[in-house]
């Protein structure tokens, strides 16, 4: 699904992305407001839903190659969350639905968790 | 002689600067992204370089990173000046943690930066001396038939 | 909805309240920040989160939610089963992330 849909799908503001950004086909997500989390099972490519707007987010974004980054329950990004998300190029969109919602509206236009299952113990993977 | 791929960086941390953490992270992965370095290996180097600038943020005065670039690995050292860790084993435990409300609220200190580094890692070292800081030695082999 | 219903379709493995599994669950809700949780979510909701700290019981039964889903394969720490054995609210495990727990969710409270 494009990421131009993903936005009217959504009724997300797209807060930084430019319009090659938009064509961008994701196909994957993670949604998750604990960054380590995202930091430890989110994979290259993926979109990441979260309700965490500190420029944190955005370097781990980058870090893993995170296609683009959705706000969810209404929340604004930190003024220095998109000054670097412009910087190293990764889209923000605004949604004002939870992340159920948000997750749900997703999943339903076929948009799978970029993992599937977690393994207790699992050693490296691939990210 | 070293080879043209050989190259070793330093950045020094200070503690207590919550609002860049990821921000170390960030650059050297773009300089060794500049080296031509297999783009898995660069995520696998990023997420170390992360997890190891939260822990220094999150629980020392000053530290600094070391990353060094061999031809077919790449050693990430991280050596801090703080309150060091206890009890070691209990410490790379997913979900142990001693982090307080702030760092939490962050959606950071979860318990899982340790184990983390240890999971993205091919060899993985610490050592820590409660009252004085913590080294942390992590080695990622280049494999290029993987990447 | 009732929360057997979810637990069954989903495979979740219940960890404590079995008792209480015939609640009607009236929505879903995910979120790892516990401040937001309790500022967002409606009582009813399946709560779905990463935490494992006993402090999540205190925020569910606050709430008055349906029951707490650990997501991702963790698994909630000795105190927090005790402690929501004690308040009636039931844990349930999946290993599945987040995005496909909700996603299955959604689509039973929207289609069956």
């Amino acid at each position: 699904m494009k990421l131009a849909e993903i936005i009217d799908m959504l009724d997300a503001e797209l807060i930084v992305g430019t319009p090659d950004q938009l064509q961008i086909d994701i196909k994957t997500a993670f949604g998750a407001d604990l960054m380590s989390d995202v930091l430890c099972d989110a994979r290259s490519g993926c979109l990441l839903i979260t309700g965490l707007t500190t420029p944190q987010g955005v370097r781990i974004a980058y870090a893993l190659d995170i296609a683009g980054i959705v706000f969810c329950r209404g929340k604004r990004p930190q003024p220095q969350s998109i000054e670097i998300a412009r910087e190293l190029g990764i889209p923000l969109l605004r949604t004002q639905y939870i992340m159920f919602e948000t997750c749900g509206r997703l999943f339903g236009e076929g948009i799978i968790g970029c993992i599937r299952e977690i393994c207790a113990g699992d050693s490296f993977r691939e990210i | 002689m070293k080879s043209e791929s050989e190259f070793v960086g330093n950045v020094s941390i200070v503690g207590h600067g919550f609002e860049y953490a990821g921000r170390v992270s960030n650059e050297i992965k773009k300089i060794l992204l500049e080296q031509g370095i297999p783009e898995g290996i660069v995520r696998r180097v990023a997420v170390v370089i992360f997890e190891v600038e939260v822990n220094i943020i999150s629980y020392a005065e000053t530290g600094f990173i070391r990353y060094q670039v061999l031809p077919d690995s790449i050693i990430i050292e991280a050596k801090d000046k703080g309150q060091g860790i206890a009890d070691i084993e209990l410490a790379q435990q997913e979900g142990y943690s001693t982090a307080d409300d702030k760092i939490r609220e962050m959606g950071f200190g979860a318990g899982m930066g340790l184990a983390n580094i240890k999971k993205f890692s091919d060899v993985f070292e610490i050592n820590s001396e409660v009252g004085k800081g913590t080294y942390v030695k992590s080695i990622i082999n280049i494999d290029k038939k993987r990447s | 909805m009732n929360l057997d219903f979810i637990v069954e379709k989903m495979e979740l493995k219940c960890k404590c309240c079995w008792e209480n599994l015939r609640r009607e669950v009236s929505g879903g809700y995910v979120g790892d920040l516990l401040s937001d949780v309790i500022a967002n979510s409606n009582s009813g909701d399946i709560w779905v989160t990463r935490q494992v700290h006993q402090n999540i019981v205190a925020v569910a039964t606050l709430k008055e939610h349906a029951g707490i889903i650990i997501i991702q394969g963790a698994q909630p720490d000795k105190d927090t089963i005790e402690k929501a054995a004690k308040e009636g609210m039931p844990i349930m495990v999946s290993s599945l992330p987040a995005f496909e727990v909700v996603g299955k969710i959604y689509h039973l409270m929207h289609y069956t």
